[in-house]
């Protein structure tokens, strides 16, 4: 899956950062800062799934948007296919896009409901001027195939399919332009457990024939697992860690890591896990604490935790942990 | 298990219907739906969406929307009293005392212009007669018993200057705060972060071994039901379709639908294998399939299925399961493998 060195990545994130203005001071100056992302760096190789989890606040929707310049990034560089999306202007950006897509977490409130899927799916062929009328009406059948409904549904409305339908339909959207590249943003969250299933395989299948690139954003690690060739684990606006999955899951070495993974209930009332159970909330990403991050809520941090922020240091080949305590 | 003689929750027959659309007909979200709770157990009720899980808690704290919905059959009893045939002013007596409810999404269920302290308080002077001023040091303890930090400053927080853990800790303080024997709580952690949920799950156990309370735990997470839970009711589509110990739904479940949910959750460590999904979806219930509910989703489903539906027929003691071939079919096997 995973490209040679020397390959280029399909995208190449570097340093971003996004601060939102929150408050409203004297004419609506922002009274405070959210830093949702604080320097983050990584790259997508093509063909590979990237996983990226964390919990509230940890920032990961806001990377999704960033890189796909669905939010203006504060700093850094989003760099896809070689160029930097920084760079471009509005037209240029449109063109780009029909390489990138999105597909969101809730279907209910990214479908228009007044709009037959013949008009949601067509509106991407539409604004990227991609075939004929004729031809576009087969590639909407063909589309809606592709993810599992049948090419009748086309004069139908969001309203008339269960949840998981409409999450296939935000799905082929996504491909209707045949995009090289995904951002997923938690698009099995909102669904039920034995629909979750079908979703992520059918995901799993198209990434697999199509050849996608993807940023997969859940909150849910089993998930994430499931789908993704490496993973990066976020808290408060910054990476914790970042591994091939594989190794991840196995070895986690980060703090965070760990505790988050001991959290998850397992359906298994026999073998119980023991849990590393963290103390207090998520820090509010507009007062973070200094230094690292989670020291507020880590079990194992000393008072240089406090002094030092800790960069990503490589524990084993292609796995990087921020932990002062990492050695 | 079978210390006290007398549940302190008996469900039986309970059928829930709710007037849909223009047409004002009724259909059936809760059918013919029997159990019981023992002082002190956890039962957990999962299932999907339309299930059926929620309609049963509302049924039973009363609480259903007066409008649309009603209890069309059966009975609920509590100490041995019915409580479908108590009217509003007996069952508030009965609600918040002996029996108490948390929902999903604590800040729907908090009022946002009072403090968090007034609101607990309040419970506390209704039910137990204390002064205003007694209630708020009770209060403070309740806070202080959920974990949470400076109890004596939060009480004068308002709902929204809390986090979402926070809120469902207060939220839990006062339903506990006159020691209910029935704790009914409905989703309590899908709104919350994992790391968050631990904390409440372990909360929540920790009180109930010190109160001694029974639960009923709705849940559609077969991790947190793993977790809490002495034994289980499965709903599907209205229907308990699979009922029994905690061990009999996740080692043997005898009904193709727990087995094809319990296949379908994604679990930590399995890798990339691929997930055993369930066909198709749930199906509403103003258009159920005849026959077994399930039959058109499941693996399983041969003529007979859809001759009429199955009963909830025992499979051993306390293990009971609404399928056709449940003695034939050998499901346990693979399930937590």
């Amino acid at each position: 899956m995973i490209a040679e060195d020397g390959v280029e990545p399909l995208l190449q994130v570097r340093n971003l950062k996004k601060h939102f203005g929150v408050g409203s001071g004297l004419f609506h100056k922002p009274t405070a800062v959210v830093k949702a992302i604080d320097g983050i760096s990584f790259d997508i190789q093509r063909g590979e799934v990237m996983g990226l989890v964390g919990e509230s606040g940890s920032g990961k929707t806001t990377v999704g948007r960033t890189v796909l310049r669905l939010v203006e990034p504060t700093s850094g560089e989003v760099i896809f296919n070689g160029q930097d999306t920084g760079a471009l202007d509005a037209k240029a950006l449109r063109a780009a896009r029909s390489d990138m897509q999105i597909v969101f977490q809730d279907p209910d409130a990214s479908l228009n409901p007044r709009e037959k899927v013949r008009q949601v799916i067509g509106r991407a062929l539409d604004i990227h001027t991609i075939g004929t009328r004729g031809e576009r009406e087969a590639r909407i059948v063909d589309l809606l195939e592709k993810v599992g409904l049948s090419g009748d549904y086309i004069d139908r409305y969001p309203h008339e399919f269960s949840g998981g339908q409409r999450q296939r339909i935000g799905i082929a959207r996504a491909l209707a332009v045949e995009p090289s590249f995904i951002v997923a943003d938690e698009p099995v969250s909102a669904l039920d457990v034995s629909v979750q299933a079908q979703v992520i395989n059918l995901m799993s299948d198209l990434q697999r024939d199509l050849g996608l690139t993807m940023l997969f954003i859940a909150h849910d690690l089993a998930v994430v697992e499931h789908i993704s060739n490496r993973v990066i684990v976020m808290y408060l606006g910054k990476i914790m860690e970042i591994a091939p999955a594989k190794s991840l899951y196995s070895n986690p070495q980060h703090p965070y890591t760990k505790a988050l993974m001991s959290a998850v209930p397992r359906p298994d009332p026999i073998h119980k896990v023991r849990r590393i159970l963290l103390q207090g909330d998520i820090p509010s990403p507009i007062n973070p604490p200094s230094g690292c991050v989670f020291r507020t809520r880590c079990p194992i941090a000393t008072a240089e935790c406090a002094q030092i922020v800790p960069d990503l240091i490589q524990v084993a080949p292609g796995h990087g942990s921020a932990c002062l305590k990492n050695g | 298990m079978q210390v006290e003689t007398m549940p302190l929750l008996e469900v039986s027959g309970l059928t829930t219907c709710f007037k849909t659309g223009l047409d004002g007909r009724e259909i059936n979200a809760v059918e013919n739906v029997s159990f019981s709770v023992r002082p002190g157990e956890t039962l957990a009720i999962v299932g999907e969406s339309g299930s059926g899980k929620s309609v049963t808690s509302l049924s039973v704290m009363g609480l259903l929307p007066a409008r649309t919905g009603r209890i069309a059959a059966g009975s609920v009893k509590f100490r041995g009293r019915e409580l479908t045939t108590l009217d509003n002013q007996a069952m508030r007596g009965i609600r918040g005392r002996e029996m108490s409810m948390i929902f999903q999404e604590p800040m729907t269920s908090l009022n946002p212009v009072y403090t968090i302290g007034h609101q607990i308080a309040e419970v506390i002077v209704l039910h137990q007669k204390l002064a205003y001023k007694a209630a708020l040091k009770k209060a403070v303890e309740m806070l202080d018993l959920v974990g949470i930090p400076e109890p004596r400053k939060r009480i004068q927080n308002y709902p929204h200057q809390m986090s979402g853990g926070m809120r469902q800790r207060a939220m839990i303080a006062m339903a506990l705060s006159c020691e209910p024997a029935l704790l009914i709580a409905d989703e309590p952690t899908t709104a919350l972060d994992v790391t968050i949920q631990a904390q409440v799950l372990e909360l929540l156990k920790d009180l109930q071994a010190r109160i001694g309370m029974a639960m009923v735990f709705i849940t559609h997470d077969l991790g947190v039901v793993a977790e809490v839970a002495d034994r289980v009711c499965v709903m599907y589509a209205g229907q308990i379709v699979e009922t029994g110990s905690a061990l009999d739904i996740f080692k043997a479940p005898a009904m193709p639908y727990t087995s094809a949910l319990l296949k379908s959750v994604p679990r930590l460590g399995m890798g990339d294998t691929r997930l055993t999904a369930i066909p198709g979806y749930v199906p509403p219930l103003s258009r159920l399939p005849k026959g077994c509910r399930f039959r058109t989703r499941c693996a399983h489903a041969s003529e007979i299925c859809a001759s009429g539906q199955p009963e909830l027929v025992d499979m051993s003691s306390g293990h009971a399961a609404r399928c056709f071939r449940a003695q034939e079919l050998s499901l346990g096997q693979g399930a937590l493998a």
